[in-house]
């Protein structure tokens, strides 16, 4: 197709695989790596915190607060900051990313679990449920639907948060950001922004699968509300 | 007063709340409209302040009808009382009391001196004219609701469940309050509820409305006890309706004997099995009887006059001599009724 | 040197450094630039936000606009967007800049105010209406002073938003205190890259701590008992 600038889907063609570091697919991978954890990161820790704050009620003023400082801090500096400790790496990206999704998670796993009636809770016990069997069997399930939402918001976040990580070269897809701009060339915005946009529908798709298999039951009172 | 002139409200999923309704309801008189949900009760009420426009037949505000009057210059005209009050939770309760003199345009002082004139007479302490609507309890939020509804002295009053989410305690006192307000005020209102015994309590005239919308009956409570037009008002009335009714049954009429009481144990005549003690001034003490001479027995009592059949049947039904002891309004004993007198008076009523 | 020390000597060798506190690349009129155009980005984006929640929330129409929107910016990622306003405008004006800013710190507002809106308990909407207030008023004196702490939170939502993307959009040559961690990173002056990231992070709290402010200031007592989630 002649000596002008290759169209979007040659330029796609081309960078694919090319078996060195940077084709598209590499960024995919790495993309996928940088959001997945702290995701994963963010679920493991919030839900014990959250456990604990709901049962220790004193703690979650100060944790709700913590975390409402950690979630104000903008990634970029804080990836800066992080570059002395773990270096140009893909933790230094990472590690903010986990505490941001924990800022998200924990107020909805402690609202999740404050959304569990009283009376529910109450028969539960009467019913003689010990307390651990209990959370298992009675409240965890209830409060998966406002868990499931955090969740979703976190993965969607880290999803997108990632890409700012290419300012120190270690952004997934958001590398073919820095790659445009440094040469001025439109389709790898587009690629990136499409692709990155494409990831965060597909986790939020499968969460919602998720939740339905996981709550049958919200999903029929709604069928029968509307 | 307020026609309902063949209304009908159907809703645009083809429910039929309100079906040809034609009622009035009397200026100075509570009007209270009650059945099961969905007989279309609260839709009744709010056509009247064009919550709901109606969808056929018209109503009529002292023979206006509500259809040609602008709806928020309407609903200035006409108090609203809802189930949790609605206060304004930013608003202080001062604030809050004075919202329709705000919005007629009062000055602030004059809306301010009613608000509080307002929150005693609705039995409130102006200290809490400075709280706000969370720092009271629900039966102190629902007195402010009243006195909102007040606020501009409107001829016409329209309280939808008002009082139906509070405890039955609460609620009685509030219930009290408001036919005392009532006796004072002379309102038009239009009262909602799906209680019966709320309706007869309150009414001067209740309607009883169907599931669909239709009319079933209206009439006095009395009427209503003694006569249910279809066996849909029997039922919706409860079991006991004849001992209700009794409470539309004045004691006026009723035989007394003074020749019962006696100052002490000893007094008294040796033919009956029961004497009723009073103290100095008159006070009923107790009942005595021959047989345990050393042991006060339990009165009931009730005001002379006053309160109902019901009270003075109550009354004798709480002691063990069978008779009920008439008070005046000092509590000073006027007489006795024994069960002969009130089995004549019982008699009499149900004869209607 | 552990990396503690070497922090450090960074801050004392970034904020000892008398070149950094005056003229155009000083720390004060970069401290001035990062304000301006975080403010001028949050100012047009309640502009726009705050009417069209209002309305949504209180009309019920246009609900759609309010989900998708809340899902896209998330996902939307702020450097692509970034990138792709000065490939299609250029760097001639601060423009191509603001509009991503403005397009991302959209949705936290829109959403929050809406929420905050049909949120309102619609007993008290409807003793508004039976107490004679027309729509407005229903709207401006009862809705909006109850909703205050959710519009508050989308804005302060979003006033994170845009801070953390002013920065990032140093990259694409916008001035403020991003220079500084973009530019020490391209020259590997790493005193400016931590004295740089240090502002920002103080600058991103103090913004926070404003917001708290605001809300006690603005809130009335009697709403703010309440408690609200994110």
């Amino acid at each position: 197709m002649g000596d002008g600038p290759p169209s979007l889907w040659e330029w796609i063609g081309r960078n694919w695989d090319t078996g060195r570091a940077g084709s598209i697919k590499d960024l995919l991978i790495d993309h996928l790596t940088m959001s997945l954890v702290p995701i994963l990161f963010a679920l493991i820790v919030a839900l014990p915190l959250g456990l604990a704050c709901v049962r220790w009620r004193w703690l979650y003023q100060p944790a709700s607060g913590l975390m409402n400082i950690v979630y104000a801090l903008p990634s970029l500096p804080v990836f800066m900051l992080l570059i002395s400790v773990t270096g140009l790496s893909q933790t230094t990206v990472i590690i903010p990313l986990a505490f941001y999704g924990v800022a998200v998670l924990l107020p909805a796993v402690v609202g999740g679990l404050d959304s569990v009636p009283d009376h529910v809770r109450q028969s539960a016990v009467a019913m003689g449920f010990s307390p651990l069997r209990r959370l298992l069997a009675v409240e965890l399930p209830i409060a998966v639907p406002v868990v499931l939402a955090g969740l979703r918001v976190v993965a969607v976040s880290s999803i997108s948060l990632v890409s700012v990580g290419a300012l120190i070269g270690q952004g997934g897809l958001g590398g073919l950001f820095t790659r445009a701009y440094q040469n001025p060339f439109m389709p790898p915005v587009i690629v990136g922004i499409v692709l990155i946009v494409l990831l965060a529908l597909i986790a939020d798709g499968l969460l919602v699968l998720a939740q339905r298999v996981l709550t049958p039951w919200v999903r029929v009172r709604k069928g029968v509300a509307s | 007063m307020i026609t309902f002139d063949a209304v009908t409200k159907r809703f645009p999923d083809g429910t039929v709340a309100v079906d040809d309704l034609t009622m009035e309801a009397p200026t100075g008189e509570i009007t209270v409209l009650v059945g099961p949900s969905g007989c279309g009760k609260t839709t009744s009420l709010r056509m009247i302040n064009r919550m709901i426009d109606a969808s056929e037949g018209q109503i009529l505000l002292d023979g206006v009808p509500v259809q040609s009057i602008d709806p928020p210059t309407l609903r200035r005209g006409i108090g609203y009382v809802i189930q949790q009050a609605g206060l304004f939770p930013h608003r202080k309760i001062v604030d809050n009391i004075a919202t329709v003199p705000h919005l007629l345009g009062w000055d602030r002082k004059k809306a301010r001196d009613r608000a509080m004139e307002l929150l005693e007479r609705v039995g409130l302490d102006p200290e809490l004219a400075g709280r706000y609507p969370f720092q009271l309890s629900g039966g102190q939020q629902q007195r402010v609701g009243v006195a909102r509804a007040l606020a501009a002295d409107p001829p016409v009053l329209l309280m939808d469940e008002p009082f139906s989410a509070v405890d039955p305690v609460v609620r009685t006192s509030l219930q009290e309050e408001l036919l005392r307000l009532q006796d004072e005020l002379n309102k038009t209102i239009v009262f909602v509820t799906h209680d019966i015994d709320e309706a007869i309590k309150l009414g001067d005239r209740v309607a009883v409305l169907r599931v669909g919308g239709r009319l079933a009956q209206l009439a006095a409570p009395k009427t209503l006890l003694s006569e249910p037009s279809d066996d849909f008002v029997r039922e919706f009335l409860g079991h006991d309706r004849g001992i209700r009714r009794l409470q539309f049954v004045s004691t006026e009429g009723l035989r007394l004997r003074t020749d019962l009481t006696v100052r002490d144990a000893a007094g008294g005549s040796s033919e009956e099995p029961w004497r009723l003690v009073v103290d100095e001034q008159g006070g009923p003490v107790g009942w005595i009887s021959w047989s345990r001479p050393d042991e006060l027995e339990p009165f009931g009592s009730f005001l002379y006059g006053r309160d109902s059949m019901r009270s003075a049947l109550d009354a004798a039904l709480l002691s063990p001599s069978g008779c009920s002891v008439a008070v005046d309004d000092e509590g000073k004993v006027v007489g006795v009724a024994t069960r002969e007198a009130l089995d004549e008076a019982l008699a009499e009523a149900a004869d209607g | 040197m552990n990396w503690l020390t070497s922090f450090f000597v960074w801050m004392g060798e970034f904020f000892g450094n008398g070149a950094n506190w005056s003229g155009p690349g000083g720390i004060p009129m970069r401290l001035l630039e990062h304000l301006e155009f975080s403010a001028l980005a949050l100012l047009l984006a309640v502009l726009l936000a705050v009417p069209l929640g209002l309305a949504i929330g209180h009309t019920g129409r246009g609900e759609v606009l309010i989900v998708v929107s809340a899902n896209l910016a998330r996902a939307l990622p702020t450097l692509g967007l970034l990138v792709m306003f000065v490939l299609l405008l250029g760097t001639a004006s601060i423009w191509p800049v603001i509009i991503p800013l403005v397009l991302l710190s959209v949705p936290p507002i829109l959403v929050n105010t809406f929420e905050g809106i049909k949120g309102v308990d619609p007993e008290l909407r409807d003793a508004a209406y039976g107490m004679g207030l027309r729509g407005g008023q229903v709207l401006g004196r009862v809705l909006v002073p109850v909703a205050l702490p959710l519009i508050l939170l989308g804005c302060r939502l979003s006033a994170i938003q845009v801070v953390a993307t002013t920065t990032v959009a140093a990259y694409t040559g916008l001035g403020g205190l991003g220079r500084y961690v973009i530019d020490g990173f391209a020259t590997k002056d790493y005193a400016s890259v931590v004295g740089g990231s240090v502002l920002i992070v103080l600058f991103a709290l103090v913004v926070q701590l404003l917001f708290a402010l605001a809300q006690r200031v603005t809130v009335s007592p009697g709403v703010s008992q309440r408690v609200n989630v994110r």
